[in-house]
């Protein structure tokens, strides 16, 4: 199993947190995991993006031009990596603030309304958790429970009673995933 | 197994620093390799190993920080990017004149002047052929992975040891900021005094005792006769190290018509590249050189008279190629040596590679 993933979004959505997250949940799960983020002038402000490949062997290249599965959380990510997708590979969204949803009908296309319920929820911080539990539900690379483990390691002690949460939202997500095409 | 970790090279040439007993880290900030400073002041190891950490007022002031803590034997370190070494170059030919070893580690962002803050390996002449004046040689270490970040701290540290040597990390902002699993060496305690002067006492200045021999660390010399000579023995160890500490890796060379050359990042774009190539039925392997000083001749002179050519990936305009040419002529071969590379910080795709071998072969 090999999995090529790029999340894609604004800074501060907590994308590049996302991919910490399933890069330890991967090492947890003993694969071997990168994490290649954007990182420079876009970063401060702007779009930010992560690459993530999550394998059960010794991986290639961190940096990748296609992508098994696309995570987009905005409309410019939407048009720099629609086509990143390999065919019959996945495209997931967050509808808020989409105006031009993805056309291709030669991927799968699911999509998550993370933003409208993490406020449902009570707190819109949890929102890339429910992205990635709907992003797991579509492409079970780790098991709930590796994931769990995977946040007690990447966050620090001060944060473990958020653990609950995080998880919640992630259960949250599962259940709201889509297919759209 | 050691403790397993999600790190960025960045943060692991620290932790790996502390870990094997470096006694200081002198360095000024610069992108793409902050993390290494900010990582080694948030561990606080003075508290811990007794390591020195000191952001100095400028990379000059950084290397010959370097350099007078080598001079005692210290185990001493110092990190920058590009435009950075260019700053540090003449400390780094003084230390290699004093025969004194360090570790210096490079991660590359895209030249020439300030360039820009994206990953790079247009530095390879500067580190392998010169940088700074003089005839010297950097023992150069280009790791590919975040474990050999990890790995090479100690292999440079004990490479600048064995030959009183200055040894530099060769990386670029792509390692410095990727993470990967990488397993932690346990804790080596720093050298002792005792310790010190067992590996050192001949040379270092260690404080003089009565009735030993004043040591004097200076790369002047102004007898011109007695500087050839020490030019010669410089020479005589700079062969020994090349008879002695090549490394490389050889991957799916065996049955391979088309060989990459490749280092770093590069390396890793090369073997999706090979991936993806083998599927298209062409049979191609790479060599990485991980000392890129001194270069694995050897292993490309024996491919060339076997295989159809050779490419060298870089990002750059084409420079370690230059060693991959030099050592098919010495083998006598002509077979034909092209070069592939993206420049400015940009990243060479796997199919870019694939094309660039299916279009010059």
């Amino acid at each position: 199993m090999t999995e090529e993933l790029i999340i894609a979004g604004f800074g501060g959505q907590g994308v590049l947190s996302m991919g910490k997250i399933l890069a330890y949940s991967g090492i947890m799960d003993n694969k071997e995991v990168t994490w290649f983020p954007s990182y420079g002038p876009e970063m401060r402000g702007g779009t930010a993006n992560v690459t993530v490949i999550v394998s059960d062997k010794r991986i290639s290249s961190p940096v990748l031009h296609e992508f098994d599965t696309a995570i987009i959380l905005n409309q410019q990510s939407m048009d720099k990596f629609e086509n990143s997708v390999k065919p019959g590979g996945v495209l997931l969204y967050d509808p808020n603030g989409i105006i031009h949803p993805p056309t291709r009908t030669d991927i799968q296309v699911y999509k998550v309304e993370g933003t409208v319920t993490a406020v449902e929820m009570g707190n819109p911080r949890v929102f890339n958790m429910i992205i990635v539990g709907g992003y797991l539900k579509v492409r079970p690379i780790v098991s709930l429970e590796h994931v769990e483990k995977g946040l007690e390691k990447s966050l620090p002690s001060r944060y473990h009673n958020l653990i609950p949460l995080n998880l919640e939202a992630i259960r949250k997500g599962q259940e709201i995933v889509e297919k759209v095409n | 197994m050691g403790e397993l970790r999600l790190m960025k090279g960045n943060e692991v040439l620290a932790e790996a620093a502390i870990r094997c007993g470096c006694d200081a880290y002198f360095g000024y900030p610069i992108t793409p390799q902050s993390e290494v400073m900010e990582t080694l002041m948030e561990q606080r190891p003075w508290d811990t190993t007794g390591m020195v950490v000191l952001q100095a007022e400028s990379e000059v002031a950084s290397i010959n920080m370097v350099y007078g803590a080598a001079a005692a034997g210290k185990k001493a370190m110092t990190s920058s990017s590009s435009p950075g070494i260019s700053l540090m170059a003449e400390g780094i030919s003084y230390i290699a004149g004093a025969e004194l070893p360090c570790l210096i580690v490079n991660v590359q962002r895209g030249g020439p002047g300030l360039g820009t803050i994206q990953p790079s390996q247009a530095d390879y002449f500067q580190a392998v052929k010169g940088g700074g004046h003089g005839d010297y040689r950097l023992i150069t270490l280009a790791p590919a992975s975040v474990q050999e970040m990890h790995d090479f701290v100690k292999l440079a540290f004990d490479l600048a040891f064995k030959y009183r040597n200055p040894a530099m990390i060769l990386t670029d902002g792509a390692l410095g900021q990727m993470m990967e699993k990488v397993e932690l060496a346990d804790y080596t305690p720093r050298r002792t005094k005792e310790e010190i002067l067992d590996q050192c006492g001949s040379w270092a200045t260690t404080g003089k005792t009565s009735g030993r021999e004043k040591h004097v660390i200076t790369s002047l010399e102004m007898d011109s006769h007695k500087m050839e000579q020490n030019n010669l023995r410089f020479q005589e160890k700079f062969k020994e190290i090349e008879a002695t500490e090549v490394r490389y890796e050889a991957i799916r060379c065996e049955d391979a018509e088309l060989i990459l050359v490749a280092f770093g990042t590069s390396s890793r774009i090369c073997q999706k590249a090979i991936e993806l190539a083998r599927e298209k039925g062409i049979k191609v392997g790479l060599i990485r050189p991980i000392t890129l000083y001194p270069f694995p001749s050897a292993i490309i002179a024996e491919l060339a008279p076997k295989v159809k050519g050779f490419l060298s990936v870089e990002m750059s305009a084409g420079q370690m190629v230059e060693d991959v040419k030099l050592a098919v002529y010495e083998a006598r071969c002509t077979t034909p040596v092209k070069h592939f590379g993206r420049m400015g910080g940009i990243l060479p795709s796997p199919n870019e590679v694939v094309d660039a071998l299916e279009t010059k072969f």
